[in-house]
């Protein structure tokens, strides 16, 4: 997203002050806009979290016609327990986040790296599966929870039926192999010749050199435990261990709005301080994966 | 590897000195440690991806409750789906929703994303503002909005276009305003993420076509039209695509906002596939749900399929 040279509008073009002004202010609009409905339903959020909930219901718009109620914040997470359900939202991301990196980079260096004969199976069944819509999966992994093959233990409530599955991601393994397809082979081969092994030459070679791209995996795998909903909701059936996202409705239903608003503004801190420090991760058109996997 | 004349007399040496595969040379050479490196992916992949999808092909042919052992049934789960009155409305309205999610969210990301991209101070802003709702966990959003489309007329929305003496209008709560209703928040919360594959797509357009074009006197609208719009196609045709994909399977919006309610009118095929599997608390009808996930799943196949051949001859070229 750097502001590089436009290139639709010519500068000879740009200075004409018909297509500066015209242009201009159509930007203004969309800005003005943008400001209204991307920042506005969230900007209103804010305001509500910290307003009576009288206010909310008579005067929605209104800014604190009868002063603020910061208790609605301290209500929401200690009475309603958002603090409770925000802890274990941060347990399911960092384990969800744990598999898909462990699955991701260890698949990718045998695919990329090792490559045995049997690599392009192995990748063509990966890549098979992002073609199967997410909906396929729903009911029989549901069913494969609770009465899972082999072992005869339900892993309904465990926080192992949220991570394991997280792992599953066709589009991280293709990702990190990818990136990995890029790094110089000779530093590999003379890591080799000095006698590096394969574990070697993953944990002090391939994986420093590969920030980057599990910088970017690590942010979308986060974002998407965050954001997870129905997934937590079938297979975490005990309140005291869902995920805030799974309790929002439940929330919504035991308390008075501003409490519950809250809560919710709660829920988004997170996401939205993690999109603003890693913005330019978010904003390099990486996103095409995650509308990919619907 | 040149012992090709080997004779019989020397034959007997021959398993010590060429490289022939056996458990030992493989492990010695890598093979084992690399199926250890291979062991997360295959299990998670095995357990979680592979085996369920073949599941859903035998579950779909299996009346299974978890309650009582499985047993074969053949296609009656797929005729009991196609014989369920709530089909057609189902159908329907995820067509509806698609259809109005193209109508709204299609056109709007295209025009943003060429509007910006030709911002020259500050584009870092627009980005940021148009994505963020993208990043706002979709419960919040869902139920964020729901709050804006309180039916009384001091809700949000309602007191807003009240200042215009418009409505009070009933949203979520009426038959035919209900649907419209998802699909607009729908397209707020996901047209952030299609504008950045827009502008993406934007900056990699070769800057000698516009200056060719200028060159031949074309105007700004015309480069648009001629330049930009074209060389786009490949990007704008897939971004369709997905988005009907994405839209064909639409869940959170109908099952958060409105249960599928009024009177069916907002009844998706995936809430329709959610109540036959978990809306029933005397234990789900698997059976039927992965028949519908997978008919669901074929028609998406075919449907792009078709749709890629239909428009290969656009998207080359």
């Amino acid at each position: 997203m750097s502001d590089g040279p436009s290139r639709v509008i010519a500068d000879n073009e740009w200075s004409r002050p018909r297509v500066r002004y015209g242009i201009g202010s159509q930007q203004i609009l969309l800005l003005v806009g943008l400001v209204v409905f991307g920042l506005g339903p969230i900007l209103w959020l804010a305001k509500s979290a910290i307003t009576p909930t009288g206010d909310t219901i008579s005067h929605p718009i209104a800014l604190f016609p009868h002063g603020f109620a910061w208790g609605n914040l301290h209500e929401a997470w200690s009475q309603v327990r958002v603090g409770r359900y925000f802890w274990n939202t941060v347990v399911l991301a960092f384990g969800s986040w744990m598999t898909q990196l462990v699955v991701a980079t260890t698949g990718g260096f045998v695919l990329s790296v090792l490559r045995p004969r049997y690599a392009p199976l192995v990748k063509a069944l990966l890549l098979a599966t992002l073609f199967v819509p997410a909906v396929v999966l729903l009911v029989p992994l549901y069913v494969e929870i609770v009465h899972p093959p082999l072992v005869h233990h339900s892993f309904v409530d465990s926080y192992w039926a949220v991570w394991l599955p997280a792992g599953a991601s066709a589009f991280n393994v293709v990702l990190v192999t990818r990136f990995f397809d890029n790094l110089p082979r000779e530093i590999f081969e003379a890591a080799q010749v000095d006698g590096a092994g394969p574990f070697l030459l993953f944990w002090k070679i391939v994986l420093p050199m590969s920030k980057p791209i599990l910088g970017v995996v690590s942010l979308f795998a986060v974002l998407a435990s965050w954001k997870d909903f129905l997934w937590p909701l079938l297979v975490l059936t005990n309140p005291d261990i869902q995920p805030l996202s799974v309790r929002l409705p439940s929330i919504q239903a035991q308390t008075s709005l501003g409490v519950f608003l809250a809560a919710m503004f709660i829920a988004c801190l997170v996401p939205i301080a993690g999109f603003m420090i890693f913005q330019r991760s978010f904003l390099r058109g990486t996103g095409l994966g995650g509308a990919i996997k619907g | 590897m040149a012992v090709v004349e080997a004779t019989p007399a020397r034959s007997r040496n021959e398993g010590v000195r060429l490289p022939r595969r056996t458990p030992l040379t493989w492990v010695r050479g890598g093979g084992l440690s690399t199926l250890v490196f291979l062991l997360p992916l295959l299990f998670v992949f095995g357990a979680f991806s592979w085996y369920p999808i073949v599941r859903t092909v035998v579950m779909s042919l299996q009346h299974t409750n978890l309650v009582q052992s499985p047993t074969w049934v053949g296609l009656h789960n797929f005729t009991a789906v196609i014989h369920d009155p709530l089909l057609p409305t189902a159908v329907k309205n995820t067509a509806e929703f698609a259809g109005l999610a193209l109508v709204f969210g299609y056109p709007l990301p295209l025009v943003a994303a060429v509007l910006m991209s030709e911002v020259r101070k500050r584009r870092g802003l627009y980005a940021a503002l148009v994505y963020l709702p993208v990043v706002i966990p979709p419960v919040v959003a869902v139920l964020l909005w729901k709050t804006f489309y309180d039916a009384g007329s001091t809700g949000v929305f309602n007191t807003i276009l009240g200042w215009a003496h418009l409505g009070p209008y009933p949203w979520l709560q009426s038959q035919s305003t209900a649907l419209p209703s998802l699909v607009l928040e729908s397209t707020w919360a996901n047209a952030g993420g299609t504008v950045i594959i827009y502008l993406a797509a934007l900056t990699s357009v070769n800057p000698e076509l516009y200056e060719a074009a200028a060159v031949d006197g074309a105007g700004i609208l015309r480069k648009i039209w001629h330049v930009t719009l074209p060389q786009l196609r490949g990007v704008l045709l897939v971004t369709m695509i997905l988005q009907i994909i994405a839209t064909a399977q639409v869940f959170l919006e109908p099952y958060l906002f409105t249960s599928g309610g009024p009177a069916n009118s907002t009844l998706t095929v995936l809430l329709l596939i959610y109540n036959y599997a978990f809306g029933n608390s005397l234990g789900g009808d698997y059976g039927k749900a992965t028949a519908l996930s997978l008919m669901l799943a074929v028609f998406l196949a075919l449907l792009s399929w078709i749709y890629l051949r239909a428009t290969r001859s656009w998207s080359t070229g």
